[in-house]
């Protein structure tokens, strides 16, 4: 099937400056794609060119195969909900959502229907004659939606709307996001810096750091198997170290961290050999914690440690280990069974994890 | 201790003595026109007499409604016309009588002194002594308005689109004068006089294509002229002069229904504080030396008896070219304005300016 | 505790009590009180509607009062026209450096006083000015033209000094409107007029309503413009008051004039807020 939107060597310079770096990607109809990365790497300028605020320096934009680069933004079948949302204060909701819809020409009538059609459909029926400043910011946030949604686009781009709201709320509309989207059955391009959003929602994700796209997959893709030091750091939280590679061993190797400590990684295919500098990543929820080392005899790796502090946080608590030397620091999830509250700072734990679990890259050379 | 005494006793002196200027010295703050103290006549003042000139300068109806204002007060001398002091005075009792025995008569030219006195008395006080005296007359530039002689033929094809006059009663009395009227014959009866402003006002509307711009200000005549997007107007005689020393084709002459001539004078608004510096500058300004010197900075002609003994030879012959003895005799002195007088003439003016 | 909030809102107060009771509200009474007299001899005065009765009756006064008026309106629109678009590139495309120069830009001109603005006019139009002497070497005119003392001249004159006063108000609301509100106006298909008139002027109405107080009643009230570029044809109503008060000395009617323009300003500004559905508060707030 023809993808609702594809960008080829996509490329946009400011100056000097290349804020999108030859970034091609695909985007299959009716999927929930994002594009994650930290702020400043390019994921707005990519989507304001799609948009067609900006204009591309270089490479193509397709929209249901057909080129949009000379389609001004009025007239491309691509709307946006944006960071502020952008709803007009100085019209009622059911203006608001019909604004696109009189710009088409439609008649009044018409209009009226569709609109209430769209509220009943963000489930807010009957609210058109409501003011903005009325709605709270979930509403809101759906409204935005619903705005674009009634011009039936190919293509509904997200720029980062959940930025505004609170965190409890944020949680929440994820799930609604992602319904509304089913239920429209649009393609969705949504962009953030919140790796927690995008894993949530998308069936894509594009991790993007400095113009480029690092990586492009499903969130398991990126969580489990990462394929730069940048993804594996970026999604997720991890333990990350830099150290050199004492052995290699097939796709195991051995590597001694700045701070002293020596563990066994996995290279995952990546061409690696001894001497070489690498950073090393574990997630904390890879590492077991155990009272005595019996526990922890399948995995290659073992330490035993200090507990440096506790980071209490209900289901994600995790505590700090000090290694024996106490140079070395690792991030370690405690179990949610409860069998080490009674953990104090000082205690001696032991924890374990295993070599496949620590993803090894090259290190960048700087 | 001492110390401390004599501290007190130092400062007890000085303010003493800042105390004590004032009584000789004063601040005159002077209500005057443009060009009536110079700069060098009010250093030389202040260097001769110790008090300090502050001057404000200003129009006749400015200076009454500056006072009126104040009841009086802010100033300690202005300078109105001589015909504009009656009226006023008798309305708002802006001023307080002149003490004659303070000025040095002899420093006048007795005609002068006699008929301002005259024009000035309200119930027996005398309120004005006279000190600039001028006309007003055609400003004309004799090359491209050789045909106007008198102020109706500023309403002349010939001068069409070129001609400026100020929309203020001088036009009003001059215009009048120049129909064959006699509007001072007419003060006393504002029936008459209605009726000769009414003829005035439709001439002045008929005339009013003709006007390039009313001119409000000296200043604003003489950009006019000298460039010469004006090249007839009705204006003072001073201004003329001014402009014939850089253009010898442009000067003053007295129309053929005469000049109108008028005197400013010395008066003492009411609430003055320093009426010693008042007499003081009045009778230093009425020196000849020192009326010569006003003269030769700003053209106007003086009440000083024996100035022109003081005046270069240039004024006195811009002053002869103008004025020969026949027009001398035919100036029209403004006799004093009755109060009422000024609610017709505004009329006038107003319906002049609308009009179309 | 309670009584020295109590002392601190007076004494914060007392400023804005005094300056309202001294410089607006007392001068005011007292010209009611003299519109209100009429002179009946030297020095004698009764009460009596003379004044406003001499306003109605004098159809040159009422002529001029809807002249004045009328002339306001028109440059305020015109003034509004002009400030509008630049407004918007102030607020909305020029950015950094270029921004604060064109504001500046605008405000440079207020660095002098009106007399000398306005007289730079007058250089510039007058017959012998700059403009006449450009056209005449340009060849499109045979002699010397005369671009001053006419009502073009007043409008002019009246833009050019209100301009600021339109501009920062404009400034102001535009730029509180943000980019991608204009930018979601694009993206749903909204064309540039369209998104001009259903988003900009919506948003900018307060701005716009105030701006157009402040430059109707600027225009309204001035004085040295009309008469400095409008010549022998002014007739502007401040110049009314003004020789009633100087020249004829008849504070009576001058008073009476006062109160009827401050009369006229209210309703016309009251009339403004009515018609664009707008409240003094939110345009001022």
């Amino acid at each position: 099937m023809q993808p609702d939107l594809e960008c080829v060597n996509l490329t946009r310079r400011f100056g000097d400056t290349v804020a999108v770096d030859n970034v091609s990607f695909e985007v299959p109809r009716g999927s929930f794609f994002s594009i994650l990365g930290p702020s400043g790497c390019g994921k707005t300028t990519i989507m304001r060119m799609i948009a067609g605020f900006l204009e591309p320096s270089a490479g193509d934009i397709l929209i249901r195969g057909g080129s949009v680069i000379d389609t001004p933004p009025n007239k491309r079948p691509v709307n946006m909900v944006f960071q502020h949302l952008a709803l007009f204060p100085m019209m009622n909701i059911a203006d608001n959502i019909g604004y696109g819809l009189r710009r088409a020409g439609m008649p009044r009538a018409e209009i009226a229907t569709k609109v209430e059609q769209a509220l009943e459909r963000i489930g807010l029926p009957g609210i058109g004659e409501r003011k903005i400043n009325e709605l709270s910011g979930g509403q809101k946030q759906r409204v935005a939606i619903a705005r674009c949604m009634v011009l039936e686009p190919d293509v509904l781009l997200l720029d980062e709307p959940l930025g505004a709201l609170d965190l409890k709320l944020r949680e929440r509309m994820k799930v609604e996001l992602k319904a509304l989207q089913a239920a429209f059955d649009t393609t969705f391009v949504y962009i953030t810096h919140d790796q927690s959003e995008a894993l949530v929602m998308s069936d894509d994700i594009a991790v993007m750091n400095e113009g480029r796209f690092e990586q492009v997959g499903s969130g398991q893709d990126l969580y489990y198997r990462p394929d730069t030091a940048f993804v594996a750091g970026f999604v997720g939280d991890t333990n990350r170290w830099a150290g050199r590679i004492e052995r290699t061993e097939g796709d195991g190797i051995e590597l001694r961290t700045d701070s002293g400590m020596l563990m066994r990684g996995a290279a995952h295919g990546r061409v690696l050999s001894a001497g070489d500098r690498a950073e090393i990543f574990v997630r904390p929820e890879a590492i077991r914690i155990a009272h005595s080392a019996e526990e922890l005899s399948h995995f290659d790796n073992q330490m035993t440690g200090r507990v440096g502090s506790i980071l209490f946080n209900g289901a994600a608590s995790r505590i700090i280990v000090q290694d024996s030397s106490g140079n070395g620091e690792i991030e370690v999830n405690l179990p949610q069974s409860g069998e080490f509250s009674t953990l104090t700072r000082g205690s001696e734990v032991q924890i374990g994890w295993s070599g496949a679990q620590g993803n090894c890259f090259a290190a960048a050379v700087s | 201790m001492s110390k401390l005494k004599a501290i007190c006793l130092s400062t007890v002196a000085s303010s003493a003595i800042v105390l004590a200027i004032p009584a000789s010295a004063d601040t005159l703050r002077l209500l005057t026109w443009g060009g009536y103290a110079p700069e060098e006549v009010i250093a030389k003042f202040e260097a001769e007499t110790g008090h300090t000139v502050e001057v404000t300068t200003s129009n006749n109806e400015q200076m009454i409604a500056k006072l009126r204002a104040t009841g009086g007060g802010g100033f300690d001398l202005a300078q109105p016309s001589q015909d504009r002091i009656a009226g006023p005075q008798a309305e708002f009792g802006i001023y307080k009588p002149i003490d004659m025995s303070k000025i040095d008569t002899s420093l006048f030219i007795p005609s002068m002194l006699e008929a301002t006195q005259g024009n000035t008395t309200v119930d027996g006080a005398v309120y004005g002594v006279p000190h600039v005296w001028g006309t007003s007359g055609l400003v004309l530039d004799t090359k491209m308005a050789a045909s106007v002689k008198d102020y109706t033929d500023l309403c002349s094809d010939d001068v069409a689109g070129k001609v400026s006059y100020r929309l203020k009663r001088p036009t009003l009395i001059g215009f009048a004068f120049a129909m064959g009227l006699d509007p001072f014959a007419a003060y006393g009866d504002e029936a008459a006089y209605s009726e000769v402003m009414a003829q005035v006002e439709a001439k002045l509307t008929d005339c009013k294509p003709n006007v390039k711009t009313y001119w409000g200000g000296g200043d604003e005549l003489i950009g006019l002229v000298r460039s010469g997007e004006v090249v007839a107007s009705m204006a003072w005689d001073a201004g003329g002069w001014q402009l014939n020393a850089d253009n010898p084709d442009i000067n003053f002459v007295a129309p053929a229904s005469g000049a109108l001539g008028w005197i400013d004078t010395f008066a003492l608004p009411a609430k003055g504080r320093a009426d010693d510096a008042a007499y003081d500058w009045i009778n230093f300004v009425m020196r000849p030396d020192i009326a010569a010197m006003i003269t030769e900075a700003s053209s106007y002609f003086t009440a000083s008896q024996g100035a022109d003994e003081f005046v270069n030879e240039a004024q006195k012959a811009q002053f002869q070219a103008s004025f020969p003895q026949e027009a001398i005799d035919n100036i029209k002195w403004y006799p004093p304005v009755p109060a009422g007088l000024e609610a017709i003439e505004g009329g006038v003016l107003d319906r002049v300016k609308a009009a179309n | 505790m309670r009584a020295e909030a109590k002392l601190g809102f007076i004494l914060l107060l007392s400023p804005l009590v005094v300056w309202l009771s001294l410089l607006i509200l007392i001068p005011h009474i007292d010209m009611l009180l003299v519109s209100l007299r009429e002179r009946v001899g030297v020095g004698e005065y009764r009460i009596s509607l003379a004044n406003y009765l001499t306003f109605i009756n004098e159809p040159l006064y009422l002529r001029t009062f809807i002249r004045t008026a009328m002339m306001s309106i028109l440059a305020t629109t015109i003034t509004l026209l002009i400030a509008f678009p630049v407004s918007y590139y102030i607020a909305k495309i020029a950015r950094g450096r270029v921004q604060s120069a064109l504001f500046l830009l605008c405000l440079v001109p207020f660095w002098v006083s009106e007399l000398v603005r306005t007289f730079g006019w007058m250089i510039l139009l007058r017959e012998t000015g700059i403009i006449s002497n450009l056209l005449q070497a340009l060849g499109l005119v045979d002699g010397p033209v005369e671009l001053l003392y006419n009502d073009a001249a007043i409008m002019v004159g009246l833009v050019y000094t209100s301009m600021l006063f339109m501009v920062v108000p404009l400034v102001t609301t535009l730029e509180s409107l943000p980019d991608e509100v204009i930018e979601a106006g694009y993206d749903l298909g909204g064309n540039g007029i369209s998104v001009l008139r259903e988003i900009i002027i919506p948003h900018a109405t307060p701005g716009i309503v105030s701006g157009c107080i402040v430059v109707f009643m600027l225009s309204l009230g001035n004085y040295l413009t009309p008469i400095m570029l409008g010549g022998k044809d002014s007739l502007w109503f401040t110049e009314l008051i003004y020789s009633q008060f100087i020249v004829r000395f008849n504070w009576e009617l001058g008073a009476a004039f006062g109160f009827l323009l401050l009369g006229l300003s209210s309703f016309i500004v009251w009339g403004m807020l009515k018609l664009t559905g707008q409240s003094l508060e939110k345009t001022m707030g």
